[in-house]
């Protein structure tokens, strides 16, 4: 900006004020204007959206059960070196803890937070707690050790103590497929309890077979869409679009009604004897049933990005190489392929997105073998109530997701989506 | 992308060989969605074309599963679960969206990726994520089961489209307008409505069709949110699916079809008229 501003001559505005502040002035009304203006969708969305999904995530730290239904035992083993079974005083405090926990009815939750950690916590609590009510006096250690043989574990006081803090990590070494061991190290869960890590292996390994699926499928067709004659090629975009406008669970269905042991398919394999009846193939309700699927539903999502791309590729190029004696084969993987990678970058990463949170599907169509992280997150919401693994587990995916969609933006740029 | 005349057999089998692919993937995408549609008028309870339907025998036809669907109340109920939900959450994200985009266009925007980034994250967060974060949340404020609660959860989600298409238009916006509507003396809700809101109106419609099919077709927050009396069509195919599954499901299907063929179709007139205003015809 140049103003002029040399030996004290300031230009002034008609108003008299020196220009620089009134422009400044101006400046400030248009961009609280412009936040007036997006505050409201703003707060909206923090309320009804941001802060819940902070709300969930926090839920997989957080650790309130110890420290607040058994407040005096907690601060009673807060000196305790966890080399030995702590003193009387513990016990004391242990006892009044479990009378209050079983006046209150709370002390169930206790029990099923120290469960999760080691199985067999639950049930040592709660007949605790309800043997607690009759005692009367001290010393209470011995009696204490009457109630449940547990009590006598020194690794029953050490899950104890480390629950006693506001927060865990407990919940995502849990969703990694580790655990803290007898003396609070952190190992390996065994073999047979390993499914979280292979669950979310196996997410990114369906995810990456659709989205290569996806590749292979849409290639050819945005090809042709992309080089028809446009009145031609808008007919066509229909078969795109339509399924794309679908409803999920229509599509879903349709597909159960074509893949079931019943259903079209089949018959039309029987009806030309490619398979006899007594062998119908097993299409659905497994892990094909849900790449059939989530395919068929995510091939819009590589379509259309490869498709407005390949639509900006001038076909003189394919022409000059043609006429500088390349063969049709090399002319088309090193002069059009490369043109096309920022849209095959694009498509795939929102297919990839797409399907690694994808749930419906799945558990309509995926039977046991072919469901995701996120029928495991719904199952712990909805099934086990174990929230704070689902917050885990959760956290886990919003955060590869995040990382991809950093990726996405890198690439494609937010302002450049295009819908429909 | 026609044969040329001077090609050669191994391009001409190659030509045909790559249509022949082409209308394989195109039958692929297609087909389920067409098949439901006479399966729906079949008269026997099951998934798939008996013989009388092959055969054409109009007895094998019936209007069987319609007539199921528009007695039962259920399904009648979840009808109206849908559009009422739907259309409040489509008026309630058109609003906030399109206010939001506009700012969001002015070039004085502070921290213009940050806030873009926020507004649009219901879009990326999978859906089972966000699902449970109402859940919890929702339930604590005690907006779980109501209608309310699930009106704000769809409005939430359907915002984002909103945004993005209304952005969209607003990127090609000659800006000096809506000065010379200042200019020449009208206020600025007269310069919006008079000068603004027209030429972005196309923007504006495709962002609240998305916001409408994104609350119509959602099953996952309803099934965390939803109360027996909230169910919607989605939510009562899915008990469909996977309790009783009778061809009922393929009526209703067949009918959703229709619905977004029509919405297709405005689309495309939206499209087309978007083409005409900035004098563009399709070759």
């Amino acid at each position: 900006m140049a103003n002029g501003n040399t030996q004290g001559e300031v230009v002034l505005a008609a108003d008299g004020t020196p220009l620089k502040e009134s422009l400044n002035k101006a400046m400030r009304k248009n961009r609280i204007r412009a936040l007036l203006l997006v505050a409201p969708l703003f707060i909206f969305i923090l309320f009804s959206f941001l802060i819940p999904i902070f709300d969930m995530t926090f839920r997989s730290v957080d650790n309130w059960q110890v420290g607040t239904l058994m407040p005096n035992t907690s601060l009673a083993l807060k000196d305790w070196d966890g080399k030995a079974i702590p003193e009387e005083a513990v016990f004391e405090a242990l006892i009044a803890d479990l009378k209050a926990g079983a006046i209150t009815r709370e002390i169930g939750k206790v029990g099923t937070r120290l469960n999760y950690e080691k199985s067999g916590m639950r049930s040592m609590i709660t007949s605790s707690a309800r043997k607690s009510k009759k005692v009367k006096e001290g010393p209470y250690k011995p009696i204490v050790f009457k109630m449940h043989k547990k009590w006598k574990d020194l690794e029953t006081w050490t899950v104890i103590k480390r629950n006693t803090s506001a927060y865990t990590i407990g919940y995502y070494l849990n969703a990694v497929d580790l655990k803290f061991d007898k003396s609070g190290e952190i190992v390996r869960q065994p073999e047979n309890r390993q499914i979280y890590g292979k669950l979310f292996l196996r997410t990114f390994a369906i995810s990456m077979a659709i989205t290569i699926i996806c590749i292979i499928l849409a290639y050819p067709i945005s090809y042709l869409l992309a080089t028809m004659p446009l009145r031609y090629s808008n007919l066509l975009m229909i078969f795109v679009l339509l399924p794309f406008w679908t409803s999920l669970l229509v599509r879903t269905t349709a597909w159960i009604a074509m893949l079931q042991s019943q259903g079209v398919l089949n018959d039309l394999f029987v009806f030309f004897g490619f398979i006899d009846d007594a062998n119908r193939l097993q299409l659905i309700y497994n892990l094909t049933g849900t790449i059939i699927a989530m395919t068929h539903i995510l091939l819009p999502f590589m379509v259309l990005p490869l498709y407005s791309v390949m639509k900006t590729i001038p076909p003189t190029y394919m022409r000059a190489a043609l006429s500088l004696g390349a063969n049709p084969f090399v002319a088309f993987v090193r002069v059009y392929m490369p043109q096309t990678l920022s849209g095959i970058g694009a498509g795939s990463i929102l297919v990839f997105i797409l399907s690694i949170g994808y749930y419906i599907t799945p558990a309509l169509v995926g039977g046991t073998g072919g469901t995701l992280i996120s029928n495991q997150i719904a199952y712990h919401m909805q099934s086990s109530l174990n929230w704070g693994l689902a917050g885990a587990l959760g956290a886990l995916l919003l955060g590869s997701v995040l990382a991809l969609y950093t990726l996405y933006n890198k690439i494609v740029g937010i302002d450049n989506m295009k819908l429909g | 992308m026609a044969i040329p005349p001077y090609a050669g057999p191994l391009e001409t089998t190659w030509y045909f060989t790559f249509r022949f692919l082409c209308a394989c993937i195109f039958l692929f995408l297609i087909t389920p969605i067409l098949v439901i549609i006479p399966l729906s008028f079949n008269i026997e309870p099951y998934f798939t074309f008996t013989s009388g339907m092959l055969e054409f025998d109009p007895d094998a036809y019936s209007l069987r599963w319609y007539e199921d669907f528009i007695n039962n109340t259920q399904w009648t109920h979840s009808v109206k679960n849908s559009f009422i939900i739907a259309i409040a959450s489509t008026i309630l994200a058109t609003v906030l969206g399109t206010l939001a985009a506009l700012g969001l266009s002015k070039p004085h925007m502070p921290y213009r990726s940050l806030v873009m980034g926020l507004l649009i994250s219901p879009m990326i967060v999978p859906l089972i994520i966000s699902a449970a974060g109402m859940y919890f949340f929702y339930s604590n404020i005690g907006l779980d089961q109501t209608f309310l609660g699930i009106i704000l959860a769809h409005t939430a989600l359907g915002t984002p489209f909103v945004v993005i298409t209304v952005t969209a238009t607003l990127v090609g916006f000659d800006h000096s307008l809506s000065r010379a509507s200042a200019n020449l003396g009208a206020n600025p809700t007269t310069t919006f409505f008079k000068v603004i809101m027209p030429l972005i109106l196309p923007g504006v419609i495709s962002g609240a069709l998305f916001a409408f099919i994104t609350s119509f077709d959602e099953v996952v927050v309803v099934l965390f949110l939803a109360g027996f009396d909230q169910r919607t069509i989605p939510r009562q195919m899915w008990s469909g699916i996977r309790e009783q599954i009778s061809p009922t499901i393929l009526a209703v299907a067949t009918i959703l079809v229709m619905i977004s063929i029509a919405l297709l179709a405005t689309l495309e007139l939206l499209r087309r008229r978007g083409e005409k205003m900035r004098g563009i015809s399709p070759g």
